[in-house]
């Protein structure tokens, strides 16, 4: 299915939102998720069933001021 | 020693961690400034360059508290989802809530800034928001849940120091015993000194660091700058007046006319 993560489209085969993180390259990575600008803690990142056309962001720590 | 949410800091010197010109720099500059506190941010990450992992290293290297913030955010949506994300990636209750509401100026959108940290605060966050010195706004703020205030001294990275001296000796002068900190605009150590001999608990400030030609010495520099303030805080330092006192005695002056 298509979806877009941190703004770009993907085409990705996973549907859990835990599977897709594994799928592009972000296992076991320290990154916090949202989906549909909505946060999604960890531990409900199996649960969470990614649709056709949603918008996940993968956001890790960074420097700030 | 300024303590915030009832966690003690063993400096009034809050650092900010963007723009030095390398990590080594970062960390020599933490490490000159003793500064208790870093902010930090959180960011997209990319699948290969796990850039987010490396900056985590380094600044767990550093042992100082964490203020992760919501720099960049416009909405009270963005600034509460970013927050969330914050606090489970850098495991603490603490934000810098920043709501952007002028992209020119960097000044917080007020309205959407006490409607985020009413929503934070309710839902166990720390917030320590990056606001104006508006009495009023710092009133509903308190109201919100904020235990600590942090108003600009001017407009973000211009490095103009404190623009509204009133303002900000009105906000101190109205909230005795909150911890306030001047977030934001200062340039040189001098004008950190001068938000601390305002009563100010800390300074809270990066480009001036991170952008200096030496961060290491300009790092230290602030940190002398917000001792100095201090010290003259609790001197309870004079009035200014307006005519000329002498200062020797003019009692037995020699008369040699």
């Amino acid at each position: 299915m298509k979806i877009m993560v941190n703004g770009e489209k993907h085409e990705v085969e996973a549907t859990s939102l835990a599977a897709i993180l594994v799928e592009l390259g972000h296992g076991g990575a320290k990154v916090a998720t949202a989906v549909n600008e909505d946060f999604v803690p960890a531990t409900l990142r199996e649960t969470t069933e990614i649709k056709d056309g949603d918008r996940v962001e993968i956001v890790a720590p960074r420097q700030g001021g | 020693m300024p303590t915030f949410y009832g966690k003690e800091i063993n400096s009034r010197l809050m650092l900010g961690t963007a723009q030095y010109p390398s990590p080594a720099i970062l960390a020599d500059a933490f490490r000159r400034s003793g500064a208790g506190i870093a902010t930090v941010s959180v960011r997209r990450e990319a699948g290969s360059d796990k850039a987010g992992q490396a900056f985590w290293d380094l600044i767990k290297e550093l042992d100082v508290a964490l203020l992760p913030n919501t720099a960049g955010c416009h909405s009270v949506r963005e600034a509460v989802t970013t927050a969330h994300m914050a606090r489970e990636l850098f495991d603490t209750p603490w934000i810098k809530l920043e709501v952007i509401g002028h992209a020119d100026t960097l000044q917080p959108d007020v309205f959407g800034l006490v409607e985020a940290a009413r929503i934070l605060s309710e839902d166990g966050f720390q917030v320590f928001p990056y606001c104006t010195e508006d009495l009023v706004l710092c009133d509903k703020l308190q109201n919100a849940g904020c235990q600590v205030l942090m108003p600009w001294g001017a407009p973000i990275g211009t490095g103009l120091g404190l623009n509204n001296v009133y303002g900000l000796r009105s906000l101190r002068a109205h909230f005795p015993d909150l911890p306030l900190v001047v977030d934001a605009g200062l340039g040189v150590p001098s004008q950190a000194a001068q938000a601390i001999e305002l009563g100010y608990d800390a300074v809270l400030l990066n480009t001036a660091v991170a952008k200096a030609g030496d961060p290491v010495a300009m790092a230290e520099g602030f940190a002398k700058a917000v001792e100095a303030g201090a010290l003259a805080y609790q001197a309870d330092a004079m009035e200014p007046r307006d005519m000329a006192a002498p200062s020797t005695p003019v009692l037995g002056k020699a008369f040699l006319e």
